[in-house]
């Protein structure tokens, strides 16, 4: 379960989130629309402590991450798995190497990390490619290689800053099948995107940002064209908190 | 605590896959290894020559009158003995010492025969612990009667201390000098290829590792690039070494008794003290160029 309590968060003048509560169920899969600059940023880097709230608690596993301390965090960090748009692979590492990494940081055994390693890249269809370096392969590629780190470790909640914002159609809706995938077996996933397709054709609940508050938030939820990067005057279609 | 084993072998891919920024740090600790090296065969070669003309100055000779007799100087002796700071004292009859002479002039030694009589003395012979205790002991010898004369070189003695105490100063400065100079540029070679690894960094941290598991092989990384620089500036002032003492060597050793200090001495203490250097400055270099991305 996570829990956004009146999370405010400012940069200088500037509105990060205002005020914003949510709370998202285990095994939930939700995606966080909004236009670029509407706060979608600053609400994964709360919950990953990145950044501090001004206001607010976020409850997470029984803690409050805004007290977290700064020992505590990089286990908060282990406990979700995160992917990026630019999937921010680890250049100078193969991706078995990559995949690793992630287990070798929460210390497990070099036998569990061999065995487990094959079968997740195995998982996410990229095994022909273990001892390829990232510039080698295709963003297509190198997107689920950046999944299968974020699964490695069985995270409770998977977070997906625009996962499939550079890759074309088809790519992307390999992508999310791969979520939805992960997302059946109990994974909570929250995902960040703009894609009105994949928004309207997935089905689930949508929890919509703008100028850092909470617009909208619907299960079964479509794409809205005020979520688009064009300014829109009014916002009446949006729900009300 | 990250295993070492993981570390080390993330630091040694590392470095293989990194091989230009490896080679710039690799060559900047090495350069300086080179300059400090080089300086310190320097250093140590005059602090051994000033420490061998020193030997030749420990000596306090004492004349004494014609009158003096056996029984007095014995007592003489015994009193020297007694002074603090004296290594020993010995009576040198006036025959052995125109024997000593005579061995020192090796093939002009005919001219001492052509004297008529033997113009020296009877004498004694002081040799001092240290010599900053040299003048307190002519003062107290000086006091005692039947004596002709005390020859000590005093102002000499006084200049080859004030000389050698300038040197071993001069050069810890100089070294102290060139071991910061030396952090900082290979904390600066590290930061570059820290900074191409800023991206790296940041994805580490993102994905839960903690400052330590990143740290580990960056730390490591810069501990074996010190640790090889090290080998190789020992293996070039080395080289350098062996090449002076061969060619220059013998020269030297007709000016000064004390000659080179000995290549094997010289080389094993260049290595530890390298080793201990390039490692330091290596892993001070990558700690110090990580801090600014390590902040949470």
């Amino acid at each position: 379960m996570i829990e956004f309590k009146n999370i405010t968060k400012r940069y200088g003048k500037n509105i990060g989130v205002e005020n914003i509560s949510i709370r998202i169920e285990d095994g939930e899969f939700v995606f966080l629309v909004g236009p670029s600059g509407s706060g979608k940023s600053t609400f994964v880097k709360l919950l990953l402590k990145l950044i501090d709230a001004d206001r607010g608690g976020i409850l997470y596993n029984g803690y409050d991450v805004t007290k977290l301390t700064a020992r505590k965090i990089p286990d908060h960090r282990r406990s979700m798995g995160i992917v990026f748009q630019d999937f921010s692979l680890l250049p100078k590492k193969t991706v078995y190497e990559n995949v690793a990494y992630a287990m070798e940081i929460v210390q497990r055994p070099k036998r569990t990390i061999e065995r487990q390693v094959p079968q997740v890249l195995e998982l996410v269809g990229v095994a022909d490619s273990a001892h390829k370096y990232p510039h080698e392969i295709s963003i297509g590629e190198q997107q689920r290689v950046a999944v299968a780190r974020a699964i490695m470790n069985n995270p409770k909640v998977l977070i997906a800053d625009e996962p499939t914002g550079n890759l074309d159609p088809d790519t992307g809706w390999e992508i999310m099948r791969l979520l939805d995938q992960i997302n059946r077996r109990g994974t909570t996933v929250l995902m960040v995107t703009h894609s009105r397709e994949i928004v309207n054709a997935m089905n689930k609940r949508v929890i919509a940002i703008r100028d850092g508050r909470l617009v909208r938030d619907e299960l079964g939820g479509l794409y809205h064209p005020e979520e688009d990067d064009e300014p829109v005057v009014h916002t009446e279609g949006a729900l009300p908190l | 605590m990250i295993g070492f084993g993981v570390a080390l072998k993330q630091a040694f891919s590392q470095i293989n896959r990194n091989k230009l920024m490896t080679t710039a740090s690799l060559f900047s600790i090495t350069a300086i290894l080179l300059v400090l090296g080089i300086f310190f065969l320097i250093v140590v070669n005059i602090n051994n020559m000033a420490e061998g003309i020193k030997q030749d100055f420990d000596q306090i000779q004492v004349y004494l009158l014609d009158d003096t007799t056996e029984e007095q100087s014995g007592a003489m002796l015994e009193k020297i003995r007694g002074i603090s700071g004296v290594e020993t004292a010995t009576y040198l009859a006036r025959e052995d010492a125109l024997e000593q002479w005579k061995a020192k002039w090796g093939e002009n030694a005919d001219l001492l025969d052509r004297m008529p009589t033997n113009p020296l003395p009877n004498s004694l012979i002081i040799t001092v612990k240290n010599l900053d205790y040299a003048n307190d002991i002519v003062k107290q010898v000086e006091v005692m009667g039947g004596i002709e004369q005390v020859n000590y070189s005093q102002d000499a003695v006084d200049k080859l201390l004030n000389i050698t105490r300038i040197v071993q100063i001069v050069s810890l400065i100089i070294i102290l000098i060139l071991v910061v100079i030396s952090i900082l540029v290979v904390s600066n070679t590290i930061k570059l290829t820290v900074v191409a690894r800023e991206r790296e960094i940041a994805i580490m941290r993102y994905i839960g590792a903690t400052n330590w598991f990143i740290r580990g092989p960056f730390l490591l990384e810069g501990i074996v690039i010190g640790a090889i620089a090290a080998v190789i500036g020992a293996v070039v002032v080395g080289g350098i070494y062996y090449y002076a003492v061969g060619h220059f060597g013998i020269d030297l050793a007709l000016f000064l008794p004390t000659g080179f200090v000995p290549f094997d001495f010289m080389v094993t203490n260049l290595l530890i003290i390298f080793l201990s250097l390039g490692i330091c400055v290596g892993a001070c270099g990558s700690l110090i160029s990580m801090r600014r991305f390590l902040e949470r």
